[in-house]
Parts: structure tokens; sequence; C-alpha cells
């Protein structure tokens, strides 16, 4: 087992980190981006597709850099270190990496192609109102007709889904099975109702109404373990995002202790507030840990979607701790929106909700927890 | 990046485990997996085993029996042998005055003590906490005074963990009181402990064990060749020792075997006609633990990787902190496992309440000590908080 990077994994954070640091160097150009829409800034997303960070991914034969999930694992990071508002994860690891698995050589060329390229953003719509964090679709459904699909009902909150350019979107068909379709953005009966999100995303309704959709990849079949799969993937990305975030947030808040004075000192002198930044550290190496050998379960193959749970309880209990303590240690200024703490807290707590939260992968976990003897991560 | 190990690795882990669950005898091991007291002569017989084999002291230079073992090497090595149960070599010896002989010690000292150290032919005992010096080391006021070729010892040590094995004690003795830092002023001193003067009193813990004891000097003459390294330098040493303290002190592989006994004894408890194990609240309880467990042996190993050099990376203070904060989980959870049975502490042989049930609260109560010794997880926080986030 090996947890250190090589040269070109560290020069490729150090290029991400420097264009994210130019596009976001302090809190308040962030702020500008997120209070109009899409909530992120097309030329920061054009700078990545030039950097070749939206193909990374991907195979080079569909218009990818060939790179795999540790590559993916550093951009997350960075972009959690500044909070840049920018759909990596969403586009890019999710949305691209389903049709990346499951698509059609034309598919995969029309799509990953554009999306590497920056010209075309795919967005994953595939949460409900009434069930969550589940692979499956339930209410929006699938039919066929005369060799034409259409599918109906609404999916909501759909991240970045009324920018997007193409919907990948699950549903229900008519023998049960959950599958998957392409949707264009400008497709008939389809209406977008984009919103801002209290850190700062967006998210849509999308309500399908016969509206016309393309089979991603070759008919039939149930797709919903594929589904289960990629949001594996993209829980381990979001991990990774938290943890540039909770990094952020403890230095931001130990710098703080440092410069802030109160009753004639700086609050780094009361031991009842630096007990509680090293409390937060060690959530955060403990986080650290597993995440980073999570990401390596994917690159390896093995059990993603065990260790993406994994991953997610222990990011989740982390990201929790780190983000209210960021604030409270902070005081008042913490809760502001001028300052840039809160945001991070508010993040993490959007990261947390995606795609399930600490609980939802306790359970799953302890659902097996009579099938191992002891859990090694050594093999 | 690379999860796997590699073929040697794999090849190097496979071996440890067969030497372990075959080599040391069974009784040994059965009797530390049951959280028994063991006899000193158990304690001999397993590290005897190990060190005719080499793997008593892996991490000593090799001329004195280490060997040349990466550190995740050496973290399988420890590892595999918690989970097989057997007693880890005696700490004193092997990770405190071993290390520090071997670094700093003269070279008829190392002759003289370190084959015999390794192979627990001399039982070292620790001689460093005061009734008023435990955080606090350095505010320790056992006394040397220098008398012709010797140096006389007057004071008290406390909480000297198995001294009524001990042959051997290491001592940090105060031998110039006038030093503007109290840490300057500080020796290290090895003598035997049946030397005239010296009085052991054992100190009874909640379990009913005597595992701790008291130790007097009264006038205890060492001869001077006994002083490790420099005068005056001991508390060098002792921060060399309580470094090597640190590594190993998670004890992961010892809370993992602990959590699937837990498992294993829920299964054959019944509450409302299903077994215990079934139940959802406990489920979630060890699967969150199992978890809070990984995490820590990850954390290890990514600490492992990069501890070359001998430095330990900052986050080792991580691994004592969670580590005993998980190990005191591990025996609270076999507690509740246990229930009602938990109180039969000291049933015995006759009674129908397993053994394990009754060592599991004198275990609880024992294991709170995990989080005091070795710096206590209050120390460990503020070594965090100053040397890793600089408050």
């Amino acid at each position: 087992m090996e947890f250190s990077y090589d040269d070109e994994q560290n020069g490729l954070r150090e290029a991400v980190s420097g264009l994210l640091a130019r596009a976001y160097a302090d809190s308040e150009q962030r702020r500008k981006v997120v209070a109009t829409d899409p909530g992120f800034d097309e030329k920061t997303w054009s700078r990545l597709a030039e950097m070749g960070v939206l193909g990374l991914p991907f195979a080079e034969s569909d218009g990818g850099m060939g790179a795999g999930p540790v590559e993916v694992s550093i951009v997350a990071e960075e972009i959690g270190r500044v909070l840049a508002p920018e759909p990596f994860i969403e586009a890019v690891v999710l949305a691209g990496g389903l049709v990346a698995d499951l698509g059609t050589d034309a598919q995969r060329s029309a799509v990953l192609g554009a999306l590497a390229e920056g010209s075309l953003v795919p967005a994953f719509a595939h949460a409900e109102v009434g069930s969550r964090w589940e692979p499956a679709a339930r209410t929006v459904t699938a039919t066929e007709d005369g060799g034409t699909w259409r599918l109906s009902g609404v999916k909501e909150p759909v991240p970045n889904g009324a920018r997007a350019d193409v919907l990948v979107v699950s549903a229900r068909a008519e023998d049960g099975a959950t599958r998957l379709f392409l949707v264009q953005g400008d497709a008939e009966d389809l209406t977008r109702t984009g919103h801002r999100n209290h850190d700062g995303t967006r998210s849509a309704k999308v309500a399908l109404a016969g509206t016309p959709a393309e089979p991603l990849g070759e008919q039939g079949g149930d797709q919903t373990a594929a589904i289960e799969k990629a949001q594996a993937r993209a829980r381990v990305a979001y991990g990774h995002e938290a943890l540039g975030a909770m990094e952020t947030a403890l230095t931001t808040t130990a710098e703080y202790l440092k410069t802030r004075k109160q009753f004639g000192v700086p609050l780094s002198k009361f031991q009842a507030l630096t007990f509680r930044a090293a409390d937060m550290y060690v959530s955060l190496e403990l986080a650290r840990s597993t995440v980073m050998w999570a990401t390596l379960v994917v690159d390896s193959d093995g059990d993603v979607v065990g260790a993406a749970d994994r991953a997610r309880l222990q990011t989740s209990r982390a990201s929790r701790h780190i983000g209210k303590e960021a604030i409270q240690l902070h005081g008042g200024i913490g809760v502001t929106a001028e300052y840039k703490v809160g945001h991070y807290t508010s993040r993490l707590t959007a990261i947390d909700h995606l795609l399930g939260d600490g609980d939802w992968a306790l359970a799953r976990l302890a659902a097996s927890v009579d099938e191992h003897e002891t859990v090694n991560p050594l093999r | 990046m690379r999860l796997h190990l590699s073929p040697e690795d794999r090849a190097f882990r496979d071996e440890m485990r067969t030497f372990f669950t075959t080599a040391v005898p069974q009784p040994i091991r059965e009797a530390v997996l049951a959280h028994r007291e063991l006899t000193k002569e158990q304690f001999v017989e397993a590290q005897q085993t190990l060190n005719a084999a080499g793997l008593a002291v892996p991490h000593w230079p090799v001329e004195w029996g280490g060997k040349d073992w990466t550190p995740l090497q050496r973290h399988m090595w420890r590892e595999e042998m918690q989970l097989a149960g057997v007693p880890e070599p005696l700490a004193f010896n092997a990770s405190m005055i071993g290390p520090v002989i071997a670094t700093f010690g003269s070279q008829e000292q190392k002759e003289r003590f370190l084959p015999a150290t390794a192979n627990l032919d001399i039982w070292w005992c620790q001689g460093f906490s005061e009734p008023d010096a435990g955080s606090d080391l350095a505010s320790l006021r056992t006394t040397a005074v220098r008398d012709g070729d010797d140096w006389v010892v007057n004071g008290q040590k406390t909480w000297t963990t198995l001294g009524q094995h001990a042959d051997w004690i290491f001592c940090l003795v105060r031998t110039d009181p006038t030093a503007e830092k109290r840490q300057r002023g500080i020796s290290l001193l090895l003598f035997p402990m049946d030397t005239p003067g010296v009085t052991l009193r054992p100190i009874e813990l909640l379990d009913g064990g005597f595992e701790v004891n008291e130790v007097f000097f009264e006038d205890v003459r060492v001869p001077s060749e006994n002083l490790v390294g420099e005068e005056n330098r001991g508390w060098d040493y002792a921060k060399f020792l309580l470094g090597n303290e640190r590594v190993g002190i998670a004890r992961i592989g010892s809370t993992k075997r602990m959590i699937a006994d837990a498992k294993e004894h829920a299964r054959g408890i019944t509450v409302n006609g299903a077994p215990l194990a079934e139940d959802p609240y406990l489920k979630a309880r060890i699967a969150e633990l199992e978890n809070e467990l990984l995490a820590l042996e990850l954390t290890a190993l990514r600490v492992v990787a990069n501890s070359a050099g001998g430095r330990p990376h900052p986050a080792s203070s991580v691994l004592k902190l969670r580590g005993s904060e998980l190990q005191q989980a591990a025996t609270e959870l076999l507690v509740d496992v246990a229930g009602p049975l938990s109180v039969a502490s000291f049933a015995g042989a006759d009674s129908d309440v397993p053994e394990w049930a009754q060592v599991a609260t004198p275990s609880y109560l024992n294991y709170r000590k995990v989080s005091i010794y070795g710096g206590s997880n209050e120390v460990q926080r503020t070594i965090i908080a100053g040397s890793i986030l600089g408050l």
C-alpha cells in the first residue's frame, strides 16, 4: 500500500490549484460568481477544459485524457480547497461517468468529446421528491411508442439541471427496470426551473411531459447497478472535495485563533479552543486516510460501493464536526456571508446530503456487519 | 498511490501470521485473547520464542538483532502479533531502554545489556513518573548525588508497570538541581531492583490486578558506569524513548480482535427471542466502530510510510489519541454485550457466566489507563495544537 503521489500527479495538483487560485483568490470573487446564473464561471470552466481537466477520466479514444480516479481526486480536492463552484464532479464524474460506462460509441464521442472540450455540460437528473438516495428511479416513467422513448414525471433537485446542455435522466420502464436516457436541453415538452442553493450552487426542477429521450447505451436491461457504481465513484470524489474544504476551514480557523484577540490575548491562548482545533485536525486526517483509500479501491476496481460507503460515513462525521466547529471557534463572524468560513460549512453540508449522508451509509454498513470477522484494508 | 500489498509484502505478512499462530504456545495466546493476567514465565517464554526466530526486536540496529525491515513490514509484524494474541515483546525492553542503549549507550553497555534485553533475560521497568511528576515529567524530584565512583539515589517513582517482575530499572534522576532549565539537570541511570535501598509497593487497580507499583529509593548506590550517555542529558534520552513509545501504541490489531470477539459473543445472547447480534442498534454501533478503526489503520499506514529517517510523522499523535479511544470503545462494547453478566466480574470457573463476560468490566476499567499513559490524550492535543496547527 502506497499513499504518495507521483511527479505527474503533483504537477496536475499545482496546475489546477494555480488556475483556481487565480479565479478564486479571495472569497469575494466566488461570491460574485455564484450571485448570478449559472452559478459558476464559464471562463474558468473553459480554462479547466483547456488544461484537460474536464476529460481527465475518459478514454483517449472518447476525447479524454485516459487518467484515473487518483487524478480526479486531486482536482476535486483543489476545487474544495477554494470552494470553486464549477460542476466538475456533477458533470465529469457523475453524468460523464455514466455516459462513459454505458454509452454507445456514438454517444460517448458526442457527449464526452464535447464535455472534455468545454462545449457541453451534462447533468445527471436522478433525484425525485419523496424518495432518497436510491439507485432506482420511482416516479419518472419511460414508455416506448413506435421506436420513440418518452419520459414523464419530475426530477428534483437536479444539480446544475437548468444550465446543462444534456441531461442523463433515470426513469422506470414499463417492465419495472430503471433505465437511463439522454434528454437534450432543448427537447420539446421539457420544462426546467433553476434556483440557487444555500451553498451557491444551482439546482433545478426538471419536469418531463412525454419528453423525447434517447436510451443510453444498447437497449434493454436494468441499469440500477451502473447507477449505484457511478454514484459510489462520485461519493468518493465528493469525499475529496470535502477534504479540500475541511482543510481550508481548519487552517482558516487556526489562523483566526492566532490573530483574533479577546480579553487582551489571542484566542490561541485559550486551551478550551486549541483542543477543539486539535480534534478538528484528528477528524480531518482520519477522513483523509479513508477517502484516499477509497480512491485506490476505485482505481483497482475493487468493492467500489462498499469503499464509498465507508468513505462517506467518515467524511460525513468529519465534515459536520469541522464545519460546525469552524463557525463556533470564529464566533459571530462565522455566520456572516461576507466572511468565508461559513460558506465552507454550507458547502460541506450540501456535499453530505448529495448521494447519501453518514447515517445512510452507516445503515448500509450495519446491514453487512456480520458478513465479515474483521475489516482489513491490506490485501 | 497503490492499494495492494506487493507480492513480497503479502508473503511477509503470511509468514508472520503463520509464525505467530503456530510457534507461540496456544495457552499463552489464549490468555492474551481472554484478557487474563499473564505470568512472568509466559511473558518470558513468548519473547524468547520470538527472539529465537529473530522477531523480538526488529526495529533495533541490525548488529544487535534488528531487521532491515520497511516501516510497513514493521507495522504488519505488530498487527499480526496482536491479531494472533501474541504478547508483544516487553515494551520497557524492546521499545524503550533497548533503543536508548543502542543509540546513546557505551559499547560496554551495549554488549552487557542488549542481548539480555532482547531475550528478556533482564526484565526492565521504567522509573519515570513520580507522585508530583505525571504529565509534567520534567518536574521530577528523585535525586542522584555523586559520591566517589557512585551515584546515590533518593526519592520515589510511581506507576511502575510490572515492576514486581523487574530485574533492572531505568530511572530518570535529577543530577543538577541548579540547572537553569529544569530539563537540563536530569540524567538516566540503570540499576538492579535488588540494590540495597530499593523497595517496591504494589498498587491495586480497579480491576483487582497489581499491574503497577510505587518504587522507593533510600541511599541507593549506583556505580557511575551505569549512567547512560552524558550526565544531565537524560531529558533528551527520555524524549527519544517516549517517541518510540508512541509507535505502535494505536494497537489496531488488538482492538480489531476485541470487536470481532464482541460480534461473536453477541450471536450467543438472545434478546426477545432473537440473537443480540441482529439488534439494529448494536449492528450500527459495531459498524461505526469498525469504520473508525479502519480510518485509524489507514492513517497508521500513511504515518508509517512517511516516517522514514526515524522522525515520527506529525500525525502520529492522532494514532495515540484515537487508538486509545478506540481501544476503550471496544472494551466498552464488550461490557455492553455482556449486559447483566458484566456485573459478575469475579464469579470464577464454577459460574455459568462465561469468562469473557467476567473479565469485560475489569478490562474496561483497566483500559481507562490507555488514554493516560504514553502522554495523556490531553498532552497529544497539546502537541497537535502546538506543533501541527501552530497554536
